[in-house]
């Protein structure tokens, strides 16, 4: 019972954010400021695996966002609407409500596809090749979505909403805020299982002393490309909701910039720290929504943020600390894995 | 056990080990003695199979352990496979895990659960301090507790074959001697033991036979307790 009290919590919130929006108790900016937190929480907790845990410098993360993002608006788009790119839909519109998740995961697939191939070469040796190899292939992406007519090109791509709507019409629930609600909650789970595992174990090994993790039986190439995968196949199933939420997606959603949002809310929330990337997706997001009478000023505030925090706090809010660390009564909500 | 025939190893361009040859039967416990430099640990990261920039890359020569070449073998199956367990130079611990959590990591590729269960009070009865410790973070431990860490981790690997890199480094006369008894121990039980060593009076005091190291060479081979009354070995390294 009380091993599983975080859930419990966890989705006693869900269940009250979605009685809330159900209840049109809250307005549907609120609601989008909710979305993107849960994206939000995605994308930094799967960034802080490779950035933090790992102790590598990956910074194409949004690359990997839109390889999901386009995968799994591709195939809904092909799924469920009328007049799209493949001509009929595939599949009645009200099987989107079971089929939509299964879109989520394919994107994320996808981009952990990518996300290999992206690997291999990289960690053949350790350095800063991740780094230049990982902005190379934002870059790449980016431009071959410009290039792909068919899917839009530089224009974008839309019409995802009619798949929100087709869910929303079938049962009348607030479907996208679910599905986010409940891939963030999964997200956060699966890797905190990952990282306080045995295997996973081996990620902080391969950080901390690459030589001492091969001699403790650590085969590190693996580990890498195992740590990688999950990373960018989370970061690909955030791409996929972001794109539903915005109901348009085009190149220019998924540049350096958006990376560099990305790894300012890991730097910001601590390396190697799961409640870290919680905290700073949450208070990264609120910040933004508050800063947007400012509009493109708020990228001098942000880099600013940034500045002071490398200046004063350079291990982030929480350093390598998780909420339990700081506060032990905590543990009672999240108890760590025998050993 | 294990032969390593006229092994040449480099970093880069420049050769660190010329042509060296040795064995290590089941059940011995063999030292390797040598100054600094003379490439000790070198010999030990070759028999690991660790990747360069850190360790030497092979030129020549070859290592058979069990009658199994293990040069085209990577470092996680060497330990995995053969069941050679290292003690690295400086001990390489994991700082920010704990005691429990370092000699979990080392189980990482076994499945016997039954026989690690037996293996963990195996090393705390070998290492009391260490159970006292189990959920202390092993940066908090002193050099001697990292270094029994380090051996209990070795250990912990399901190793058959122990090589250790200086395991004295850095401890008292005392802690060293505690050390030393634990691997007494340990060989006398069945383990395989080969340890390089700057301290030739405790090496030879405890192993079977010992090897002299110079310049990437091996200068003189033979029993340890010969060795230890020979003069040129007692003139360089006993004082």
């Amino acid at each position: 019972m009380q091993r599983h009290l975080a859930l419990m919590l966890y989705i006693a919130i869900c269940g009250l954010i979605v009685f809330l929006v159900k209840a049109e108790w809250i307005n549907a900016y609120i609601q989008i400021v909710i979305m993107f937190i849960g994206i939000n929480i995605m994308l930094s907790s799967s960034l802080n695996l490779v950035n933090g845990y790992m102790g590598e410098f990956s910074c194409g993360h949004a690359g990997f966002m839109a390889v999901g993002a386009y995968v799994t608006s591709i195939l809904n788009m092909w799924f469920f609407t009328k007049g799209n790119l493949f001509g009929d839909a595939l599949f009645s519109p009200s099987l989107s409500v079971i089929l939509f998740p299964v879109t989520l995961l394919i994107g994320g697939a996808c981009a952990a596809l990518i996300g290999l191939l992206v690997a291999i070469p990289s960690f053949k040796t350790r350095g800063d090749y991740l780094a230049i190899i990982t902005l190379a292939v934002n870059y790449i992406i980016k431009s071959a979505i410009e290039n792909i007519q068919t899917i839009g090109g530089a224009r974008g791509f839309m019409g995802m909403r009619k798949v929100v709507n087709a869910m929303s019409d079938t049962v009348p629930l607030p479907w996208l805020m679910i599905w986010i609600l409940v891939f963030t909650g999964l997200t956060v789970v699966v890797l905190h299982r990952f990282v306080s595992s045995t295997f996973g174990k081996g990620v902080v090994a391969v950080r901390d002393d690459e030589i001492a993790a091969e001699i403790m039986s650590v085969n590190t190439q693996r580990m890498k490309l195992i740590a990688f995968m999950l990373s960018s196949g989370l970061a690909g199933i955030a791409g996929g909701l972001f794109a539903h939420v915005l109901g348009y997606i085009n190149p220019g959603s998924f540049t350096i910039m958006k990376s560099t949002e990305i790894m300012v809310m890991v730097y910001l929330g601590g390396m190697g720290s799961l409640s870290g990337s919680v905290m700073s997706a949450i208070l990264f997001t609120v910040l933004m929504e508050f800063l947007r009478p400012l509009q493109l000023f708020k990228w001098v505030l942000i880099p600013l943020l940034l500045i002071i925090l490398m200046m004063f706090r350079p291990e982030g809010i929480m350093g390598h600390r998780e909420l339990p660390d700081m506060f032990p009564k905590l543990r009672r909500l999240f108890p760590s894995r025998e050993v | 056990m294990l032969e390593i025939e006229n092994l040449h190893v480099q970093y880069g361009n420049i050769e660190a080990l010329h042509g060296i040859s040795l064995h290590v039967k089941p059940g011995e416990m063999v030292t390797l003695l040598g100054a600094n430099g003379a490439g000790k640990s070198t010999t030990l990261m070759s028999i690991m199979r660790l990747p360069p920039p850190e360790a030497p890359r092979v030129t020549q020569g070859r290592i058979m352990y069990k009658g199994i070449d293990l040069l085209p073998v990577p470092p996680h199956l060497v330990v995995a496979q053969h069941k050679i367990g290292l003690v690295p130079e400086g001990r390489r611990v994991f700082g920010n895990l704990t005691v429990l959590e370092n000699l979990k990591l080392a189980t990482y590729a076994r499945k016997d659960t039954a026989q690690i269960h037996r293996d963990y009070e195996r090393v705390f009865s070998l290492f009391p301090r260490l159970s006292d410790r189990k959920n202390q973070r092993v940066d908090t431990l002193s050099g001697g507790e990292q270094q029994m860490l380090a051996t209990g981790r070795a250990f912990m690997c399901g190793a058959d074959f122990i090589l250790l890199d200086e395991p004295s480094m850095g401890l008292s006369p005392l802690l060293m001697q505690e050390l030393f008894k634990v691997l007494m121990d340990l060989n006398q039980a069945g383990m395989t033991i080969f340890v390089v060593e700057q301290n030739a009076h405790i090496a030879l005091k405890y192993a079977h036979r010992a090897y002299l190291m110079e310049a990437g060479q091996i200068v003189m081979e033979g029993k340890a307790s010969e060795l230890a009354t020979n003069p040129e070995i007692q003139k360089a390294y006993l004082g």
